[in-house]
């Protein structure tokens, strides 16, 4: 299926959240967000993705 | 000294992570400094997985971590970014900015309130990015936030304290209440002066960032922090308009 990953469209094997992250190998510590909904850590293997989702993970960054 | 939803600073020098010219140059003002407080932000990961070392590096810091909602421009969207960075960072504190104004980065402090209650209500620990506007400092007490940060100026301008009165004013104010000096300091000068007013500690991240020699400017910095907390509670004389002679006149020799 096609979702918004971060910005950018990509086609994805992955059904869950969970199994997105370790389909693109984002192991470390991230947050996750699914349709400008925060989804906690515990709640992503559950986490059902559907074509057209807009997904961000995001990661520690420099910040002011 | 007052302290930080129960958490006492080891200095007030809060320095920020962004715009250093390489991560060894930030490394080395954040070491050399002894700054207490490291802001961070979240942004998208890449592919390679750049936050990851940052990360390792701040927690190798063992410096305390204040995330920031930087750029964020509705109350929804800064909830959210707070609730995903408290996953992230592992604390409660937050450092809530609402952006109201492009050019000047003014925060809009009508949603700034708005989500300083909903955040307080999911247990967070608020650190608002404010202006000096004592009416907006009661509603984010009110809404349960434990700590104000009133502008300075506008952030990375370097213009020091643009409205010292209002600055003094929120002081008197709030007597209780730990307040942080959060941007627009250019100069060492600036952040002495806002210890002097009685401040308990100062957010800075350009200054230090773009100076030629970030960390030396970041020992400069925390130099000015301490040397302007030690006045203060020295309890400096006033200024007066006549001189007063400092060496007594009785006792001088009539040599005329």
């Amino acid at each position: 299926m096609k979702i918004i990953l971060n910005g950018e469209t990509c086609e994805v094997r992955a059904e869950t959240l969970a199994a997105l992250l370790e389909e693109r190998g984002l192991s470390g510590r991230v947050a996750t967000a699914v349709n400008e909904g925060f989804v906690p850590a515990g709640l992503r293997a559950t986490t059902a993705l559907k074509d057209g989702d807009r997904v961000e993970i995001l990661a520690p960054m420099q910040g002011g | 000294m007052r302290s930080f939803y129960g958490t006492n600073l080891p200095n007030p020098l809060m320095l920020g992570t962004a715009q250093y010219p390489s991560p060894a140059i930030l490394e080395d003002a954040f070491r050399r400094s002894g700054a207490g407080v490291a802001t961070v932000s979240l942004r998208r990961e890449g592919a390679g997985g750049a936050g990851q070392a940052f990360w390792q590096m701040i927690r190798d810091l063992g410096v305390l971590v204040l995330p920031n909602t930087a750029g964020c421009h509705t109350v929804k969207e800064a909830v959210t970014t707070a609730q995903m960075a408290r996953e992230v960072f592992g604390t409660p504190w937050i450092k809530l900015e609402l952006i109201g104004h492009t050019d000047s980065l003014q925060p809009d402090v009508f949603q700034l309130v708005e989500a300083a209650k909903i955040l307080t209500d999911e247990g967070f620990q608020v650190f608002p990015y404010t202006t000096e506007d004592l009416i907006v400092g009661e509603r984010l007490l009110a809404a349960g936030c434990e700590v104000l940060m009133p502008w300075g100026a506008p952030i990375g301008s370097g213009r020091g304290l643009a409205n010292e009165y209002a600055l003094r004013a929120m002081r008197a104010e709030f007597p209780d209440t730990p307040l942080v000096v959060d941007a627009g300091v250019g100069l060492p000068s600036h952040a002495a002066r806002a210890m002097e007013l009685g401040y308990d500690a100062v957010l800075l991240n350009t200054a230090v960032a773009r100076a030629g020699d970030p960390a030396q400017m970041a020992v400069a910095m925390m130099r000015a922090i301490e040397a302007g907390q030690m006045a203060h509670e020295a309890d400096p004389i006033e200024p007066r308009d006549m001189a007063a002679p400092s060496t007594p006149v009785i006792g001088k020799a009539f040599l005329s």
